[in-house]
């Protein structure tokens, strides 16, 4: 080692004599970046405990022991849009292309918990998802694809134990019994009120919900992930990669906390946790994200909270390449984007994968569009040969050194949230959403200044308007979905609609597990709102403090 | 003698994505302007509503959840309603150039895409707001 010292000392010398160019160098989140590293850098990297093997603690490398070899990350493009017809006709278009798992996006009223027909609602039926009403809804969205041999992803949140429980009854239906039911519900409601906004109760009852659930699923939907902890939405709503590392795991921690306080064993629902990062422009500082989040998860997982279940110790996690850098200007290069994106994922070892459509920052995007990104993920799985071997960047000098680094960061992170009384009380004084539109804020002003480059917006512009392709959403959705709607409320039994939301306020109120009684309420198909609406009146409406 | 140049930042409608609506706050606010932020899901009533009470200049509605058509005609109208109708409208987010030329004509002053410098929008709004 010390003759390598001097050697580099050599170079330093050297390399100082050269003018470099007038640029700073660092990563897109501002970590600073060495010209050059060298094992000095990682000279205290103890390679068992701090990398290990894949499929071993502390999962540094991966958390299956054979990774793509033996099986390749699942392809799983979120989509969703205008009515259930609508979107089952997309699914079953994606399935035909090679897409391997079904991720479903729900428009906003949905998001909510609020039905078609609500004055809330109005211009957003059906426009950036689809919507879901009643099972009816799930009925048609699902028609044709056996629940029994396809994993579906549900990006949903606060009605998050409603659209699980409309899936299950979608299982019954075909005869696939919820114990065998694969799949994700996001129902990670610290990030909404971090950054993703969609809420409706406050944090703690929001808390209860998601404990109630954990603990259902423990018994009943085993094989279902049951919180997909992201930091998707705090990267987009303008987090560094620390920070979305830091809170995402943070709020990991905080689930954790709450299911072990509900009384469930911790490894009773820690296996069935699972994760979903952002893939950002900065190739390098991404694929130590992922490392370090598998290390840092396994180590507080195995030594904080005593889980002795390895599941309990290894992060899964989805990965979707990062929307908020696609670019209006130029659209076809966001293709390429993508694939870097993509490329970075897929190096840190992602389970699954998302790859956004070229044509985002206009719409929803097109066939075409979602085509070509899914084509980007076979091309990488089969054609570039990085799905041969494990980590391929495990050693590298760089990666190596800024999965460290990264780490180092976080747990700073993690002493200020708990300095705060812990991400609840901080979500409340508004100190995530502070730090991220801070971020946010700097980014921008990086670019304005050209301090970063944004190829096609702040530099190598044309002026020539883009030509593509949009979706258009038809605008007689919202009145067919509507139409829909109040047809099952004339058809359903009312009586039965009613005493099941009866027992839905029963239990919201003596502390008795929901799951059961909202599976009652959807199998009676009661309403969305019907069934929020209820909650809402017992558990009360979030307001967040506003800040810019 | 001029006073400050007064914006109201609006997040209407069920929508929660307010990292633009934040960051032109903020750039709004170091121009030396006035700046207030409604915070998210308001309605065009309460929009219009604050607006007024705040005796804005200039509203600027950020919106990407697609429910533009609606929203924007609805502010319209209710500034005319209310006889409001000096407060310049404004606004940005994933609109589609067709939807924005349609709602330039109805009376939107100006919308903005993805990828404005937010230099551009507080020039704009100093040259607008002046006349």
């Amino acid at each position: 080692m010390s003759e390598i010292k001097k050697a580099r000392d050599d170079w330093n010398r050297e390399v100082n004599n050269f003018k470099e160019r007038s640029y700073r160098f660092e990563t897109v989140s501002g970590e600073p970046v060495d010209i050059l590293y060298t094992p000095e850098e990682i000279k205290h990297l103890d390679y068992l405990r701090d990398l290990g093997f894949p499929g071993k603690y502390p999962f540094t490398r991966g958390v299956y022991v054979n990774m793509y070899r033996g099986k390749l990350w699942t392809m799983r493009q979120f989509s969703g849009f205008g009515t259930p017809e609508d979107t089952n006709r997309r699914y079953k278009y994606l399935l035909e292309h090679g897409q391997t798992g079904l991720s479903v996006a729900f428009d906003f009223p949905t998001l909510y918990g609020r039905d078609s027909d609500d004055p809330f609602s109005a211009g957003e039926v059906g426009r950036c998802g689809v919507a879901v009403d009643t099972l009816r809804d799930m009925e048609i969205i699902f028609d044709g694809i056996p629940l029994e041999s396809i994993s579906t992803s549900m990006t949903i949140n606060p009605p998050a134990a409603m659209l699980l429980a409309m899936y299950i009854a979608v299982g019954e239906k075909q005869g696939v019994p919820s114990e065998r039911l694969t799949g994700t519900i996001q129902n990670d409601m610290l990030k909404e009120y971090q950054a993703q906004k969609t809420w409706i109760y406050p944090p703690e009852p929001s808390m209860r919900i998601i404990t109630d659930i954990l603990s259902y699923c423990s018994e009943r939907v085993p094989k279902w992930n049951t919180i997909s902890i992201s930091g998707y939405h705090i990267r987009e709503a303008g987090a560094t990669a620390v920070q979305e590392l830091a809170f995402t795991l943070a709020n990991g921690f905080t689930y954790v906390d709450y299911g072990i306080k509900a009384g469930i064993p911790v490894d009773k629902f820690a296996p069935r946790l699972s994760f979903f990062f952002n893939s950002h422009l900065d190739f390098f500082e991404e694929i130590a994200k992922y490392r370090a989040a598998r290390r840092i998860w396994a180590r507080e997982m195995r030594n904080r909270y005593g889980a002795k279940d390895p599941r309990s110790w290894l992060m899964r996690f989805h990965t979707q390449t990062a929307g908020c850098t696609l670019t209006a200007q130029q659209p076809e290069n966001n293709i390429v984007r993508v694939a870097f994106q993509a490329l970075a994922a897929v190096l840190g070892g992602t389970q699954s994968l998302h790859t956004n459509s070229m044509d985002e920052t206009y719409a929803l995007p097109t066939e075409k569009a979602v085509k070509i990104a899914l084509r980007t993920q076979q091309l990488l799985a089969h054609e570039t040969g990085v799905a041969n071997t494990i980590d391929p960047l495990g050693g590298s000098y760089y990666v190596e050194a800024l999965t460290n680094r990264l780490e180092e960061q976080a747990y700073k992170y993690f002493e200020r949230i708990d300095s705060l009384g812990g991400v609840i009380p901080a979500i409340e004084t508004g100190f995530f959403q502070r730090e991220i539109a801070e971020s946010a804020y700097r980014y921008q002003r990086d670019v304005e200044k050209r301090q970063k480059i944004v190829v096609g917006v702040n530099d190598f512009i044309e002026e020539e308007e883009p030509k593509i392709e949009l979706l258009k959403i038809r605008p007689e959705v919202e009145r067919h979905q509507i139409e829909r709607l109040n047809e099952v409320r004339k058809e359903r039994n009312n009586q039965k609609v009613k005493e099941s939301l009866r027992e839905l306020r029963r239990a919201a109120h003596n502390g008795a597990n929901l799951m059961p009684r909202i599976l009652d309420a959807v199998r009676a198909y009661a309403t969305l709102g019907e069934m929020c609406g209820v909650l809402k009146e017992e558990f009360g409406e979030y307001e967040e403090p506003i800040i810019f | 003698m001029e006073g400050k140049i007064r914006v109201l930042v609006a997040k209407p409608g069920l929508d929660g994505h307010d990292r633009g609506a934040k960051v032109v706050a903020a750039a709004l606010r170091d121009a030396g302007m006035e700046v207030i932020y409604t915070g998210l899901h308001q309605t065009p009533e309460q929009i219009v509503e604050a607006a007024i009470q705040e005796d804005v200049d200039l509203i600027g509605i950020s919106i990407l959840s697609g429910a533009h058509m609606t929203i924007f005609p609805r502010i319209l109208k209710l500034l005319q309603e209310k006889g409001a109708g000096h407060i310049i409208v404004s606004g940005g987010g994933i609109i589609p150039k067709e939807d924005m030329e349609k709602l330039e004509r109805l009376g939107v002053k100006k919308l903005f895409g993805p990828g404005t410098p937010t230099t551009e929008i507080v020039e704009w709004i100093k040259e607008t707001v002046k006349r």
